[in-house]
């Protein structure tokens, strides 16, 4: 029998390749925030600085024309006291630098009247590295110009800091995420293997195997379930199948041979023409009563085996029950018994309307068949009570229907009524009676096919059978 | 009547044609289904009887090309499956009876006589006569030797298909399809009470019974001796 293996190992699982291609979404959007929102960072700072570098300029030209240059340079020293951040520079109006704590005017910003950025070499300590600053030039009424200016490199190396201190956290999340995904999908296979492995082994013949269910009540548990409750119906149709064909070696072979017996009896009998005749016509009977019984069993599998196929029309049961108890009526008052219907006034039901009229006929003609005594009775003495009356009736119970039918006579006991549904089971009292042992089997796969049921109940005295059908046939399943 | 035989089975075949010709019936046989649609074309036959699985053609594609073609020729389909499904789809194809294998020849030749019968140009009478029995279609009454027989709807009926069919064999299975329309086996003989019930009515008093039961058959109702 041909198996799938499941294919690799967790790594080309189905569950991890989600996994990576959501990480790697996840990674690509969040790289964009973090670059955009630096970059907006940058710009605020730098913004921000001018801004408070503006008012500086303004309060520096007022001075200038309050107190001169003497005022400027008061309010420069003032500003550049304790803070080697604050940077200036005082170009006399012939270009010479008078005072100031860079050399001279960047040429990122000579002629940006708004100020800007630019890199520098401080004066100094360390004069190794290139610093950033943000700065404008104020020229003063006499032509003179004033830079103001404020190291920002500080500010910069933080926010380079933090972006890569950001970069490394993306970088230990979408490990933890691959990590995660890969352990996920591994928990995944994991359980997915074990239903592989039950469905190999059930392949194998080991039909008693069942899905494991974790009882997390997921989706897994969820396939496990509905797999398992599948293969309970299977199991359930291979030993209805195992049963049947047990029976049919049994109730078939035996009247088979009744046949051959009769067909070789006759042969042996070198009479006349009138016992071959007879011997050919029991013959031919018996034929037909195996044509029955295998034609009631192929109804049986197929009804049990299926759907209804689409063969159900709206039909109005009180009808089709009254015209079957009809059919029976002669038959029931030559038995010596009385047979009454009562229906409701019209009950429309959705069922395949032969299926159903089977299975009242055969409720009937049980009825009326074992209801009465049973001619081995009187020879054993015992007394079993003969039926009278068979009522037949149909009711309506909520949206469906209910048929019973019901008789007075000796009723089966509370412990065989289980056992009279199931093929050929023939109760030791009928075993005299003809018949096939199919019918009440039959009735109820016809329930069932309908989504209803058949029960037996104690009629006191009696039995009552009823056949219980829903208002719409759910397909069974 | 002129009878064709679709029919593989050699075996089948041989009984049928021996059986038919016994009964009086000219019987041809075509072993296939284009070998048998090609015979069914030709024409001149009074009825066709289809085996449903045939080599090179099955027996529904015959009955539908035929129909197709305009032949109406009464189809008895003969099949091992005998489902109420099935059968419909027999009938849908066209077919105008269909007997489940394993039948029992009786049935089948009541049945094509049945099928040639209802096809001759007869129908639209409203008034069957078989002896002194009459039964009136438009007034639903029936008189034996001028006196009224009250029957019931389902007697009634019974009686009617009984006269339709007057001097041929009708099954219980006929009675049970055309009467009750039931496709089942009703386990015991309910058909038989019926009948016994009505003969009582029509038959009971009178010199000569019309109501005969056919041994091993089922029944015929017939003034005398034919």
């Amino acid at each position: 029998m041909a198996t799938v293996e499941s294919p690799g190992g967790a790594l080309s699982s189905g569950a991890f390749r989600i996994a990576v291609a959501a990480l790697a979404v996840f990674v690509i959007a969040a790289s964009a925030i973090v670059f955009v929102l630096f970059r907006q960072s940058e710009v605020a700072l730098q913004t921000e600085v001018l801004a408070s570098l503006t008012s500086d300029g303004a309060a520096i030209e007022r001075a200038f024309d309050t107190g001169g240059n003497a005022a400027v340079r008061q309010v420069l020293s003032a500003r550049a006291a304790g803070d080697s951040n604050r940077l200036y520079l005082i170009i006399s109006p012939s270009g010479e630098k008078v005072a100031g704590n860079i050399d001279d005017v960047p040429s990122e910003i000579t002629n940006k009247p708004s100020g800007g950025v630019f890199t520098y070499r401080r004066s100094g300590t360390d004069t190794s590295s290139a610093r950033q600053a943000v700065a404008l030039v104020v020229t003063l009424s006499d032509g003179a110009r004033v830079l103001v200016g404020r190291d920002i490199e500080a500010e910069q190396a933080m926010l380079v800091r933090l972006r890569l201190l950001a970069l490394i956290g993306m970088g230990v999340l979408a490990a933890a995420g691959l990590i995660g995904g890969y352990v996920l999908s591994r928990a995944v296979i994991g359980r997915l293997e074990s239903v592989n492995r039950t469905a190999r082994s059930i392949m194998a013949g080991d039909l008693s195997r069942r899905v494991p269910v974790s009882g997390q009540g997921d989706e897994i548990d969820a396939v496990a379930l509905n797999l398992n409750l599948m293969l309970d119906r299977i199991a359930q149709l291979m030993n209805g199948l195992r049963e049947v064909s047990d029976n049919i070696a049994h109730d078939l072979k035996t009247p088979l041979n009744r046949l051959r017996n009769r067909a070789e009896a006759a042969l042996r009998d070198n009479g006349n023409a009138e016992t071959y005749r007879a011997g050919l016509e029991h013959t031919i009977e018996e034929a037909d009563e195996l044509i029955k019984t295998f034609n009631a069993l192929l109804l049986i599998a197929r009804l049990e085996a299926g759907a209804l196929e689409g063969n159900v029309e709206q039909v109005d049961l009180d009808q089709l029950v009254g015209d079957v108890a009809e059919l029976y009526e002669p038959v029931a008052e030559e038995a010596g018994l009385t047979l009454s219907f009562s229906g409701t006034g019209g009950v429309l039901i959705e069922v395949n309307r032969h299926l159903v009229g089977q299975a009242v006929a055969n409720l009937i003609d049980n009825a009326i068949k074992y209801g009465r005594a049973s001619p081995s009775a009187s020879e054993t003495g015992s007394v079993r009570r003969s039926a009278t009356h068979v009522a037949v009736g149909v009711r309506r119970v909520g949206s469906g229907a209910e048929v019973s039918v019901a008789d007075d006579g000796a009723g089966i006991g509370a412990e065989d009524r289980a056992r009279v549904l199931k093929r050929f089971v023939r109760l030791e009292q009928s075993r005299s009676r003809p018949g096939t042992g199919l019918g009440l089997s039959l009735v109820a796969a016809v329930a069932r096919l309908h989504g209803g049921t058949v029960r037996l109940e104690d009629n006191d005295p009696g039995l009552r059978v009823v056949l219980s059908l829903p208002a719409q046939s759910a397909q069974a399943g | 009547m002129r009878v064709l035989v679709i029919e593989d089975d050699k075996e089948t075949a041989g009984f049928l044609l021996k059986s038919l010709k016994e009964s009086g019936h000219n019987a041809e046989l075509a072993g296939d289904g284009e070998s048998g649609l090609a015979m069914a074309r030709e024409g001149g036959f009074d009825i066709l009887i289809v085996d449903r699985m045939l080599p090179l053609m099955d027996g529904l594609s015959i009955v539908k090309q035929l129909r197709a073609e305009g032949d109406r020729t009464p189809v008895l389909i003969l099949s091992a499956l005998g489902e109420v499904d099935d059968r419909v789809k027999g009938l849908r194809a066209g077919g105008d009876d269909y007997l489940t294998k394993p039948y029992a020849y009786t049935e089948l030749l009541a049945r094509i006589e049945a099928l040639a019968r209802r096809h001759a140009p007869e129908e639209q009478t409203t008034r069957y006569v078989v002896g002194d029995l009459v039964l009136d279609r438009l007034s639903h009454r029936v008189m034996r030797a001028g006196e009224t027989i009250t029957l019931q709807p389902r007697e009634y009926r019974l009686l009617e298909y009984l006269m339709r069919h007057a001097g041929q064999v009708v099954t219980r299975t006929m009675l049970l399809e055309n009467v009750w329309d039931y496709h089942f086996d009703p386990q015991t003989n309910v058909i038989d009470v019926h009948v016994s019930r009505l003969r009582g009515k029509i038959d009971k008093g009178f010199e000569t019974p019309l109501l005969h039961t056919v041994r091993g058959a089922g029944y015929m109702i017939r003034d005398g001796d034919g």
